[in-house]
């Protein structure tokens, strides 16, 4: 169940702890939370006393601990769940299609086909509590001709439905809204008051959200009740009582009574599982203090220099790099022994070690803004298909290593005639290529560690590789292309890789085929243009591509705030000038941030902002890291500066960084 | 308020400052451009408050009646009315009218807070989250002040109680007040003292905070540290009663003098509002020395007071006055601490007397400079 990282002794020794810690909360929450739910389902403005001996003699029945029992497995599944599936970097899609995937992964089809199951878990649980007519699934009846038998009781099996439906359109809605993703806060609080300060949130997200659950519902229920109704019949041999009226019609639905448990049922499920997501959050994230030297030689792995280096897994490097900024600006103890020399020989490694993680962080960050902007550069706004592919044209000879095309834009991928396609699907190169619609049109994410889980090797073996989102694409394909065109493309049959006609002729005749695949792709865009629907899958997302470039930038904000708060108490706590050394590279490197970000914000869709909305447990911390990333890079240049004043100028530098330098010691910027 | 001029701001690292006026438009002087851009945006109402981000050149925060405004205005730009598209409009549903607002001083969090709301909220800008700080008790938030170190804010609220939050993990001390609400309250420059008044008492007290933040519980009484009674003083124009109530205080960011404005009754004309200067030490121990008194030209009352956050030759205090006039005050002084100098190292001291006018001479009035 656990991937590689089981290795790491991160994972084994802090994040399960805090995983366990926060599936104790949650199971220990249960009790309260089920009492308010007995109380509410239960309640009548009538009689308000004997609701509540009601709800007393009920919360002692032995059919109700064992409802217990049962959600307390729910929820740690759950926990276990969020476990699995949570990420510091959010997977962003660029287009509808890259989203579908997405929906569609085998992964993800477990998560959904394991809510779905909780959700009838939970419903069997709200329907037993709720009592009465909900209670069970069988109920006596008479047949037509007076014969006593068991009938269906479809209110219970409208609550096992509702609670199927409403997990399965919480694990849907978790992919679109990217809800495991785990994001960092600026402000750090003790665990029980952040908890406490975002308990109304979670309520009210539940409630909004089983509300348009339990419509949709209705809605399906209404047009599609019949199936599981005469499926269930059938196989447990059960009658449809035709005395009672069927709920799957307008009369059966206005049942206000049903209605109001199916949304306090539905609240209840959402809210337990909010829970949960929620403390793990908050558990999860919590700042780990890393030592900076270690004590004893065998715990130098743990220690926050080492750590900081380590690719893998990414929550040790949020949290090493979150600890480090954090001692940075707040513990002058832990900042002087990272200003400290090595004994014996007086080496600044500590220093060293930091300060070149963070610069390779930034250096990443700034190659991976050209690179984009030299994509988007020569490909104009728009992305235009056309120019994409002239120079794929023009790079024809390289179209059998498989490796060059993962430098092309996602447009010349569509573009291309199935021949490529299927040589790239099965090239089996370092990326699995079939990412490549599911991600930013541009070469350098794939280095990036934002798809490292996409396409990293450690995840090689992980159903992330080579997987079913492949079938998808495929059978989509060669629909694509059997209809684009005569000739070859449709004759080339799709069902069989090996059968297609092999890249090896291509460099023959390279002008040919230039000519053949300009003609090919004119078709195919003329053709792909007039299809609504394959524009609409296969579109680009506004912003999603710049949201995706910065998915990572977490890390990068922090590298910026330690190096920035190191450097200014480096001015007077530094005894023996280790930063100084560093701090011409330091200036420079964000110097060369700060030109690449200006220049990726003067893209369109870069700095719109994404709309928000309050009522939704999803995070939006991803959608606008870029602009924290930019503010607080300009904080950090202006930390420095105002820090060191015109001592600056005595710092190398080229005159181009000098200038702007100047600008930011005139506060110009 | 009568007062044209509604909120005031220097710029923490230049010289140019911001003005809300009673129209609800912004303008900005910068004594180095003849451009004055004015800020206009259809949500900018009920201007309570404006202040300049720090490390940060352009970006203005402006607290108005139902959500916060975020100003970006380019010192290079050559508009005079930057569009309403430079400005980020942060809200948060129950959270008005927005009447205070602070800026920690690493200018990463912007803090706001409503007399009407009792949470107080942590904004990341750029990001533009909140994180809801709620406590129980005393109502909603009066008065925000973060201290210069950034490691405590004080929160004062509209009943009998202040607190005073710690920033590394959000927590706060609640400090229950006898008589009033907190009125007003200044930092010292390390942060490790707090000065405030209470409402219907005429002294200021003093908390004091020390060793590293976060760590050391705070202290465990307040203490007064200067009795600001009335006493009556006899001037050419006839016999003049200063003293009574606090409205605010300001602390010059070296920590040197400290300037109280005095309410005094807008009735009576011998008891006007005026501004008393201290001169103030914090080492060896902490001493409040009285140094003078500001008063503006017959009629006009200071409203608002605020000293230039780095003057070189001492100290510059800016009053915006009743009429609407603007007065700079310098105070020219050798720093008695050499540490606190800074890092600008030297400083070229033009003058070395005091401006304002002291006892000796008994003239109230101070040259009204600009």
């Amino acid at each position: 169940m656990f991937p590689s990282e089981t290795s790491c002794w991160f994972i084994r020794k802090v994040i399960w702890w805090r995983a366990a810690a926060s599936i104790a909360w949650s199971v220990l929450l249960l009790p309260p939370t089920t009492a308010v739910f007995v109380f509410l389902s239960k309640f009548s403005f009538l009689h308000p006393i004997q609701t509540i001996s009601e709800c007393l003699s009920l919360l002692m029945s032995s059919c109700l601990i064992f409802s217990f029992i049962l959600l307390g497995g729910v929820v740690t599944m759950v926990g276990f769940l969020n476990l699995e599936y949570y990420t510091v970097i959010p997977t962003i899609a660029c287009s509808k299609i890259a989203l579908l995937g997405q929906l569609l992964h085998p992964r993800q089809v477990i998560n959904s086909f394991a809510h779905c199951l909780m959700g009838v878990i939970v419903g069997w649980c709200c329907a037993v509590t709720a009592g009465s007519r909900y209670e069970t699934l069988g109920c006596p009846c008479k047949s037509s001709d007076g014969v006593p038998q068991m009938g269906l009781n479809e209110y219970h099996l409208v609550f096992l439905l509702a609670g199927a439906f409403v997990g399965f359109s919480h694990s849907l809605l978790g992919v679109i809204h990217n809800i495991n993703y785990v994001s960092f806060t600026a402000v750090q609080q003790y665990k029980y008051l952040h908890f406490k300060g975002s308990l109304p949130l979670v309520l009210k997200c539940s409630a909004i959200q089983a509300f348009y659950s339990i419509r949709n519902f209705t809605v399906a229920y209404f047009f599609l009740g019949y199936i599981p109704k005469t499926w269930i019949c059938k196989t447990l041999n059960l009658h449809l009582d035709s005395s009672v009226h069927r709920l799957d019609s307008i009369t059966g639905f206005v049942d206000l009574s049903l209605l109001y448990h199916l949304w306090i049922s539905a609240t209840f499920l959402l809210f337990t599982w909010y829970t949960t997501l929620l403390l793990f959050r908050i558990f999860v994230t919590e700042v780990y203090s890393f030592p900076v030297q270690p004590t004893f030689t065998e715990d130098s792995r743990q220690c926050l220099p080492r750590v900081l280096t380590d690719q893998q897994p990414m929550i040790l490097k949020f949290l090493a790099l979150q600890d480090l900024a954090l001692l940075s600006k707040h513990s002058p103890s832990r900042r002087s022994e990272v200003f400290s020399l090595s004994q014996p020989g007086g080496h600044p490694h500590n220093w060293n070690a930091v300060s070149r993680e963070c610069l390779a962080l930034l250096a990443d960050l700034t190659q991976r803004l050209v690179a984009y902007h030299e994509t988007v550069a020569t490909n104009g706004r728009a992305k235009s298909l056309s120019s994409g592919s002239e120079r794929k044209t023009s790079s024809d000879t390289s179209f059998s290593s498989g490796t060059e095309d993962l430098m092309s834009p996602r447009p010349t991928f569509l573009t291309k005639t199935p021949t490529s396609v299927f040589a790239r699907s099965f090239a089996g190169g370092p990326h699995s290529p079939l990412t490549a619609p599911f991600t930013p049109d541009l070469d350098s994410p794939f280095s990036s560690p934002t798809l490292r889980r996409l396409t990293g090797p450690v995840d090689q073996c992980s159903p992330w590789h080579g997987s079913v989102q492949s079938p998808h694409i495929m059978r989509r394909a060669p629909k694509l292309w059997s209809t684009s065109a005569e000739s070859q493309v449709s004759s080339s049959p799709p069902r069989s890789p090996a059968s297609v006609p092999s890249p090896k002729q291509e460099p023959t005749k390279p002008s040919f085929l230039a000519q053949f695949l300009q003609n090919r792709k004119e078709q195919v865009k003329n053709f792909m243009a007039k299809r609504v629907l394959i524009m609409y899958l296969f579109n680009k997302l506004p912003e999603a591509s710049s949201q995706a470039l910065f998915a990572d930038s977490q890390a990068h904000i922090w590298a910026l705030e330690a190096l920035s708060y190191l450097v200014q108490a480096s001015f007077t706590e530094d005894q023996f000038g280790v930063v100084q050394t560093t701090l011409p590279s330091i200036l420079s490197s964000m110097l060369h941030l700060q030109e690449a970000v200006d220049r990726h914000f003067k893209l369109p869709h870069a700095s719109s902002k994404p709309v928000r909305s309050a009522n939704s447990m999803e995070d939006f911390t991803y959608k606008t890291l870029r602009f924290a990333l930019r503010a607080t890079l300009k904080t950090a240049i202006y930390r420095i500066t105002t820090t060191f004043g015109s001592h600056l100028n005595a710092v190398q530098m080229s005159a181009e960084h000098r200038k702007r330098l100047q600008q930011f010691l005139e506060f110009k910027e | 308020s009568d007062c044209v001029v509604r909120a005031f701001a220097w710029h923490p690292h230049t010289d140019k400052f911001a003005v809300a006026l009673l129209d609800d438009s912004i303008k900005i002087y910068n004594p180095k451009s003849a451009i004055t851009p004015t800020l206009k945006h259809r949500l900018q109402r009920n201007v309570a408050a404006v202040q300049w981000k720090p490390l940060c050149a352009s970006v203005l925060a402006v607290a108005c009646q139902n959500c916060l405004l975020v100003w970006n205005v380019d010192p290079c730009s050559l508009s005079t009315r930057p569009s309403s598209g430079c400005a980020q409009v942060l809200s948060h549903p129950g959270h008005s009218p927005v009447t205070s607002i602070a800026w920690s001083p690493s200018g990463s969090l912007l803090v706001s807070a409503s007399p009407l709301d009792t949470s107080m909220m942590v904004w990341d800008v750029a990001a533009e989250s909140c994180v809801p700080l709620q406590r129980v008790g005393g109502g909603g938030v009066t008065f925000l002040s973060w201290s210069p170190d950034g490691s405590h804010i004080l929160a004062s609220t509209p009943s009998a109680l202040f607190r005073v939050w710690e920033t590394r993990m959000w927590t706060c001390e609640r400090w229950p007040c006898i008589k009033g609400c907190c009125q007003s309250g200044c930092w010292s420059p390390d942060g490790s003292r707090l000065l405030f008044t209470v409402q219907g008492e005429m002294v200021i007290y003093a908390l004091t905070f020390s060793g590293s933040p976060g760590l050391v519980k705070g202290p465990q009484v307040a203490v007064v540290v200067a009795d600001l009674s009335e006493t009556t003083f006899n001037s050419p124009d006839g016999d003049i009663i200063v003293g009574g109530e606090i409205q605010s205080l300001s602390w010059d960011p070296r920590g040197e003098r400290l300037a109280v404005l005095l309410k005094g009754d807008p009735g009576a004309a011998n008891r006007p509002a005026i501004i008393a200067v201290f001169k103030t030490r914090s080492n060896p121990v902490f001493e409040l020395l009285p140094c003078g008194f500001i008063q503006g030209e017959p009629g006009a009352e200071p409203r608002l007071l605020q000293f230039h956050p780095n003057f070189q030759h001492g100290a510059l205090l800016t009053v915006c006055w009743s009429s609407g006039k603007i007065t700079h005050i310098p105070f020219y002084f050798l720093t008695s601490g050499i540490s606190q100098v800074g890092l600008s190292g030297s400083l070229p001291l033009p003058h070395l007397q005091e401006r304002p006018a002291d006892f000796s001479n008994q003239s109230l009035f101070t040259e009204l400079i600009s």
